[in-house]
């Protein structure tokens, strides 16, 4: 296979050509970190220009006013869809949403991801696959049963029934990740605790959940980005004031407003973008080293 | 280590709570199955057979048969979201994979501040699809973003008008797509890069092979399963995209870039013709079972092959 003809990258001759590849290498990342970069930037410069800033230069340009008054604005005075107190109520909705779906998701999958690897018996790993088909599941085919399983609750347009829909949802994630990082704990350190005389939650809280703040960690991410970025289910299956961020967001900017406030709404976006952008910051590379150590396998 | 379901529970001689114990797994795990078998069997064949209806604002649970879903294929708003969904599908899926790939490649080659330029590539993942459309309509729009840009420095002839340009709406949501997850993809394609076997690559390079030969002869192969990977993720998320579209151009303009789930929220939340949306929602389904189905048989049918090799 090898050609011996063929160039030698780390011959004398190539010190040219190396320095020539690094400096294409480099001018390609630039060029794409551009790409990535250009619309954070832009949202951030413009959420401190003023309105006569923005009709004289545009949307795309440098600040040539600054003011933090868009940010308090979008926050607590700006109308959103009738009501007029910002995006501040419509941000604690979705951390009313967010918090408890993540924990009590999180929490049972942990617990079923124990039972599927340690304690299976007969017809568990078909139950297991069962449980991981949710995963698939398109929004679309579960939304009419939604609707009425809601409206039977008595859950309509209520941040609960948000978050029973991405408890349920969100399990077959949760499951899946936490069987597939507990498959790995040896079987025999569940056995000799069994013979001390340890039971199911014993072993569960001295061995297994000791052992798990890196698929937990992973567990959290995921969820918590995922259910706060959510969108379809929020305009679905809520209305008016009790509408998390991202349904908030579209109806703000969809508000049919005669000149658009980009200040203000860059403000807002940025509001909706910083909870999971800061969680990724923090926990990114933990997320990361999970996804690819256990979940995509 | 298997424990009975069985004998725990129908050993009647012992005390209940010694049976309580013997069944604490089966306990914990029932509610979550109830809750699967509930969310993907009942959910499902409830839509089923709404679709199989004539349900409009109410359902009504009387069979009527397929005639739902010929009105759907007659419906040429219908066949432009799923033509669209091809378009964007197979755009979104390349271009992603191809951009993903260059940059886990470029990062790979010993640069300076690796992880800066990972973040960078990476940060909008964790972004929503709503933000990103809709900071994305503002850059592409062209009385406010880049052509108005271009116009202001100097060049008045310019044009960049794809946003709401029939022809070309549904590229915009291709870039917009692209920029969101492009970063995940060169994560993965990163995460085997690194993983391929050092010594392998070393032999190469000693018998003289030059680097795109290393590439493409041993790495790229080595990293197989990631390419697989990479293309189901992609798959279902484009066959399910929905935010986006809404945020970037609400499926316009006109009908431009209608794609089958907004479809699907139109017929059964705004316009009560409940029994077609369900049937529409029939085809996304239809959809991913396309693509899901040939991928668990292989990584089905890779894992036992892995298992005979012991």
């Amino acid at each position: 296979m090898a050609d011996p003809t063929a160039y030698d990258p780390l011959g004398a001759a190539g010190t040219w050509r190396r320095h020539r590849a690094k400096l294409v290498v480099y001018a390609l990342l630039g060029l794409f970190a551009l790409y990535y970069v250009v619309p954070l930037a832009v949202v951030i410069l413009n959420s401190f220009r003023s309105l006569p800033d923005f009709s004289r230069n545009g949307l795309i340009s440098l600040p040539h006013s600054f003011s933090l008054e868009y940010w308090s604005l979008a926050w607590s005075k700006f109308c959103v869809g009738g009501t007029c107190k910002g995006i501040e109520p419509f941000f604690f909705n979705s951390v009313a949403m967010v918090v408890p779906a993540t924990i009590i998701s999180t929490a049972i999958g942990s617990l079923n991801g124990y039972v599927l690897s340690k304690w299976r018996f007969t017809g568990s790993e078909i139950l297991f696959g069962l449980m991981t088909l949710g995963v698939f599941m398109p929004g679309q085919m579960v939304l009419l049963p939604w609707a009425r399983v809601l409206g039977l609750l008595g859950l309509t347009n209520t941040i609960a029934g948000l978050v029973l829909i991405h408890c349920v949802q969100g399990l077959s994630f949760t499951t899946l990740f936490c069987r597939n990082y507990y498959v790995n704990i040896p079987d025999d350190l569940v056995k000799a605790a069994r013979i001390d005389g340890a039971g199911f939650w014993r072993i569960f809280r001295k061995i297994v959940l000791p052992l798990s703040p890196p698929i937990l960690i992973v567990t959290v991410i995921w969820q918590f980005t995922n259910i706060w970025n959510e969108f379809l289910f929020a305009v679905i299956f809520s209305s008016g004031t009790n509408q998390p961020i991202t349904a908030a967001l579209i109806a703000l900017s969809a508000g049919g407003m005669a000149v658009h406030q980009y200040g203000v709404e860059s403000a807002a976006v940025l509001m909706a973008a910083l909870p999971p952008l800061l969680v990724y910051l923090f926990g990114g590379r933990y997320f990361l080293r999970g996804l690819t150590q256990g979940a995509l396998k | 280590m298997t424990f009975g379901f069985v004998s725990g529970a129908l050993n009647h001689s012992r005390p209940l709570r010694e049976r309580l114990t013997a069944i604490m797994p089966q306990l914990v795990l029932a509610p979550s199955l109830l809750a699967s078998f509930v969310y993907v069997f009942v959910f499902c064949g409830w839509t089923i057979w709404i679709s199989l209806s004539d349900s409009t604002i109410l359902p009504d649970y009387s069979l009527s048969g397929f005639h739902q879903y010929v009105e759907l294929w007659s419906n040429v708003r219908w066949r432009i979201a799923y033509t669209n969904l091809f378009l964007f599908g197979s755009l979104y899926v390349v271009g992603t994979t191809a951009i993903g790939l260059l940059l886990a490649i470029l990062i790979d080659q010993r640069i300076r501040a690796e992880a800066l330029w990972r973040t960078i590539y990476l940060y909008p993942l964790a972004v929503s699809f709503v933000v990103t459309g809709t900071v994305w309509r503002w850059l592409l729009s062209p009385s406010t973003g880049i052509e108005s840009l271009v116009h202001q420095l100097g060049w008045t002839s310019f044009k960049f008008d794809w946003l709401v340009n029939r022809e070309m709406a549904i590229y915009t949501v291709v870039i917009t797509g692209i920029w969101q997850a492009s970063g995940f993809v060169m994560a993965l394609f990163l995460a085997g890069l690194r993983s391929v076997d050092p010594d392998l690559i070393k032999a190469a390079q000693i018998d003289g092979a030059s680097m795109p030969r290393i590439y493409r002869r041993i790495i790229l192969p080595a990293i197989g399963p990631i390419f697989v990977a990479v293309l189901v993720v992609l798959l279902q998320s484009a066959i399910k995209i929905f935010d986006l579209v809404v945020a970037l151009t609400g499926g316009g303009p006109g009908i431009a870039t209608t794609v089958p789930s907004i479809y699907v929220y139109d017929l059964m939340f705004q316009r009560g013709q409940m029994a077609e949306g369900a049937a529409a929602a029939m085809m996304i389904l239809f959809a991913l079972s396309l693509v899901l189905v040939p991928y668990t048989i292989w990584s089905n049918w890779r894992l036992r092959r892995e298992a005979g090799r012991g």
